[in-house]
């Protein structure tokens, strides 16, 4: 930025990230060539992060209202009803780019983003979901040696906020493929919990209240972090993450917990109009955001903001980063009281502006103005642009290389099914998860990896499910019907817990939108998941986007994660996924058509990805769904695990390992012995329990009593054939299982 | 019976040792602000990152108003029940020999684990079957029980070592396996693993930890009536 003397030129806008006719458009809502103070403003309002300038349109289409909805899209974060007059706010958010510079503050920032935002609508966050992506871990040389270093560090910088602030780390997904080698994607989500009358709006109202910033001083981290790191691609050579890095904001979770202790006890206190988090853009998009809310206009002065460090220009202050810090809209006869509830938690407090019905922001120093943009130029009119998508012309999965080959196809099932469970992708997540507090506040029913979903107990002696589901692979392949796959994926995993769907959330992580071929993904995504959303009657209630995900080697697989929380009215039922007692039958549960397209054990085999996914019978899979859900509610079943990576030899071991005991089941092939026992499918679940139990179900569901629970060893035979298949013992599955990841931290 | 649990800014385990005190008496909250300890019967400093834990795990915690208190309450011999940070605070205060080191793993771990009961004869645990098994969830990065050689020695004579990982669950590298200890005069007690997160089935994963609480209360009631 050039000094205060001289107005800033057009260069200067290129280099923050505003396009020429961007610049011209903000001369014009300014009658004048804007300074270095609004200039720097515009150029993060104006940014892909803030503004979702490529992807706005493409959002309006999806479905965001339902019976439960309490809190829709626009708000910090979205809410459904949860009954007894609780509501649960949630949704995720991503720190990609962060990141890929600095993992372990890149990951904490995340995490301590997504909380903010969930404490900034008044709720209490009880829990933290993850989902992860890296490059592959055994790739040769620095790459793998990358891929490991931000596995680490992201693992950590996520457990360091998560643990040290008390919310618990309850579930998520990791997987490793080589498009995400320059671009790793850490996506975080959290759950809140309030009283539906304590839920507060960051709309600020009331002209001559007073803005009160709250929390951590203001430094010189993260200055520009949205328009340079989040909205252009990293140019991947390593010097450039280095330069990058002083753009990475440092986290501190006792900052943040005292933050969050200090904001709901002012909430609870009635001493606040309305409350929003500083996240990315800082004070600029806080303070617009509130304004533009609630149809008013806000003074600041930058003078009265506590400052970390000395000399900090006007536009610095105001595009900060730093984070742990909240602003509020207070009447001027509360100040007093709101600064007192800031001194018991040692959390910083000052007035430093007001409401005001200008519906300008005006941003003074000692009263001096030296910035005054429209309200709504900032916040409403950045241009939003059209996206042109068009379906690369050898199909989707053409983008990207085949992997390196790391099994023979000559391979024998029961070697296959080894390899499948000491990949990266399917192996243990224990390593990962043990560095997480998952117990804390005491509601944590299921810990993870013992059931599909996470369950938190409610007041009530109900619980919450939540989920985290994403597979970028299977979705470049067919980004419609991949997506579509995604969504129905958390429904099972909520099914298998007894909940039903109550909303959603998604973080759209992809490549550069202004290619075509990434634009189509986008398209076709969005398309699925809100197909997938409706027919769950799933409403998505907030979200995020997160692109420009792409370097020199091409854009990442499209990753739309999908968190879905639902509720079920008895916790003490939510099964398990491990198999519980010797002697029960086993059910395959759904229409079982497996296909091997797109799936763990073609990536293993170095298959090429092929274009398109099998049609998916929507209707079909809804019965299934419905019919898991109420068996499982109704307790008569001893376990549920759905069909996913890897397909159903990988289900069955999983549910061997987490019971600890071995099983005996012959299977009808359903096509090829590969295709039988590794095919991957939507819709599809082992479940165990009494026979009759699992008879029942087939009057809504598709069932084959395919075996019984018992022995040590998990065997599998097909069709009439006298040798099984698959005859190992459960402490060598679980061997094996539990190293794939673990030696990745080692 | 009425427990206070005392809440420094970076707490997090509170409300779960409040809970499960609530289990067996009354329990309230005591602010790091101030040194009134209610007239409560004991006193449980729980889990989580007192003051950030910079500086060292419960380094600042032990110089609070609250621990004032809570020292001369100890040395009036009130009971006195350090959890995970409170461990490390009552440590750092010297209510208890000792020091917690990083994890031998140099990694937070967040694990269920299985307890033996070593000594079944303080107001800690009379209410514990003895020679009982525990299964109780641990969380933390620093839980390396250190002490010299003659403090061990000394501790073992005096049947301080209360509570001892089972075999194979020493996961963070504490010497002679000890996962809890008390004063000489045993009216203190710390332990790593969490007993306030193991007082029911659902979400403890057991209530093997319930009866820490429930030996508090019987010890305090004794020492009334």
């Amino acid at each position: 930025m050039p000094d205060s003397a001289t107005l800033p030129t057009l260069e200067d806008a290129l280099a923050l990230g505003l396009t020429r006719a961007e610049y011209e458009l903000v001369c014009e809502h300014q009658g004048a060539a804007p300074n270095q103070v609004e200039l720097a403003m515009y150029s993060l309002l104006w940014s892909e992060h803030c503004a979702y300038k490529h992807s706005k349109k493409l959002l309006r289409t999806l479905p965001t209202e339902g019976d439960h909805v309490v809190m829709g899209p626009g708000e910090n974060a979205g809410a459904v009803d949860v009954g007894r007059g609780l509501v649960c706010a949630f949704k995720v958010e991503s720190h990609n780019h962060p990141s890929a510079v600095e993992p372990f503050q890149g990951a904490a920032t995340g995490v301590g983003g997504i909380l903010r935002d969930i404490f900034a609508i008044g709720a209490r966050p009880i829990a933290v979901l993850d989902s992860l992506r890296f490059g592959d871990p055994h790739a040769p040389g620095a790459a793998g040696a990358r891929s490991r270093y931000l596995l680490d560090g992201a693992v950590s910088g996520i457990g360091h906020y998560g643990n040290s602030i008390g919310v618990p780390t309850v579930g998520g997904e990791v997987y490793f493929e080589a498009p995400y080698e320059q671009n790793c994607l850490v996506n975080a989500m959290a759950l809140g919990l309030a009283r539906r009358e304590e839920l507060v709006t960051s709309a600020a109202v009331g002209p001559g209240n007073a803005v009160v910033l709250f929390g951590a001083s203001t430094g010189r981290d993260g200055i520009g972090g949205a328009s340079v790191l989040a909205s252009a691609e990293l140019d991947h050579d390593g010097e450039d993450a280095a330069e990058k890095r002083p753009t990475v904001q440092v986290g501190d979770p006792f900052e943040e917990k005292k933050l969050l202790e200090c904001s709901l006890e002012l909430l609870r206190s009635g001493l606040l109009v309305s409350l929003q988090d500083l996240g990315a853009a800082g004070l600029t998009s806080s303070a617009s955001e509130m304004a533009s809310k609630g149809g008013v206009g806000i003074d600041l002065d930058v003078a009265r903001v506590p400052l970390r460090e000395p000399d900090m220009a006007p536009w610095e202050i105001m595009v900060s980063e730093s984070q742990e810090r909240m602003l509020c809209v207070v009447a001027p006869a509360d100040v007093a009281a709101v600064l007192d509830v800031c001194e018991k938690w040692e959390v910083s407090g000052a007035a430093i502006g007001a409401v005001t019905d200008s519906g300008r922001v005006r941003v003074l120093s000692d009263g001096v103005t030296v910035g005054d943009m429209p309200v709504r130029a900032l916040v409403d009119d950045c241009p939003l642009y059209d996206l042109h998508p068009r379906r690369p012309e050898r199909g989707g999965a053409s983008l990207y290389p085949p992997p390196p080959a790391t099994l023979s196809a000559q391979a024998p099932a029961q070697q296959a099914l080894l390899a499948l469970l000491g990949s990266p992708n399917l192996a243990s997540r224990r390593a990962l998860f043990e560095q997480y507090d998952s117990i804390v506040q005491s509601r944590t029913v299921r810990r993870p990896g013992s059931a599909d979903a996470s369950v938190l107990e409610l007041p009530d002696g109900g619980a919450l499910a939540a989920s985290i589901d994403g597979n970028g692979r299977r979705i470049a392949a067919d980004p419609y019907r991949g997506t579509l796959a995604a969504v129905l994926e958390c429904a099972a995993n909520l099914a298998c817990v007894g909940a039903e769907p109550l909303g959603a959330t998604n973080n759209l992580n992809f490549g550069n939108p202004e290619k075509e071929h990434v634009a189509w993904q986008l398209v076709e995504c969005v398309r699925g998941l809100g197909d997938g959303c409706r027919a769950l009657a799933a409403p998505i209630v907030g979200g995020n986007v997160s692109l420009y995900n792409e370097g020199p080697a091409g854009p990442i697989y499209p990753t739309p994660v999908i968190g879905m929380v639902g509720r079920l009215p008895d916790a003490a039922r939510a099964a398990g996924l491990g198999f519980a007692a010797d002697g029960e039958a086993i059910a395959l549960v759904g229409a079982f058509i497996p296909s091997l397209d797109a799936g763990e054990l073609s990536k293993l085999l170095g298959q090429p990805l092929r274009d398109g996914l099998p049609e998916l019978d929507l209707d079909g899979i809804l019965a299934t769904l419905a019919a898991v859900r109420e068996a499982v509610r109704a307790g008569t079943l001893s376990s549920a695990h759905d069909l996913a990576e890897g397909g159903l030899a990988v289900a069955l071991a999983e549910c061997c390992i987490a019971g600890a005991t071995g099983a005996s089941v012959r299977l009808d092939s359903a096509g090829s012995p590969a295709q039988t026992l590794f095919g991957e499918l939507s819709g599809c679940f082992i479940l165990s329990g009494p026979q009759q139990a699992l008879a029942a179900l087939a009057e809504r569901a598709p069932v084959a009593q395919i075996g019984v629970v018992g022995g040590s060893a998990l065997e599998v035979a097909l069709d009439d054939e006298e040798q099984p298949a698959i005859a190992v013992s459960v402490a060598e599955l679980a061997a094996v299982h539990d190293q794939g990841l673990a030696e990745l931290f080692a | 019976m009425k427990f206070a649990v005392l809440q420094f800014p970076g707490s997090c385990d509170e409300v779960d040792a409040l809970t499960a005190a609530r289990r067996v008496g009354d329990a309230e909250l005591v602010w790091h602000r101030e040194r009134d300890l209610r007239g409560a019967d004991a006193v449980i400093v729980p889990g989580g990152f007192s003051y950030g834990d910079y500086l060292r795990a419960g380094a600042i915690a032990r110089f609070s108003p609250a621990m004032e208190s809570v020292i001369e309450f100890a040395a009036a011999g009130g009971l006195v029940l350090g959890i995970c940070n409170g461990f490390q605070v009552l440590c750092e205060a010297r209510l208890l020999p000792g020091a917690l080191l990083p994890n031998a793993n140099l990694r937070f771990t967040c694990r269920q684990v299985e307890l033996e009961l070593v000594n079944a004869r303080t107001p800690f645990t009379i209410a514990c079957a003895e020679r009982a098994r525990l299964s109780i969830p641990a969380k933390h990065a620093w839980g390396r029980y250190y002490a010299d050689a003659d403090t061990l020695a000394a501790l073992e004579r005096h049947d301080q070592v209360v509570l001892r990982y089972a075999p194979g669950h020493n996961f963070n590298g504490s010497r002679n396996d000890i996962a809890g200890v008390c004063n000489a005069a045993g009216n203190v007690f710390g332990l790593m693993p969490h007993p306030e997160h193991a007082v029911e089935q659902l979400t403890g994963g057991s209530a093997d930890g319930l009866c820490i609480f429930s030996s508090m209360a019987l010890a305090a009631e004794g020492a009334r009536a």
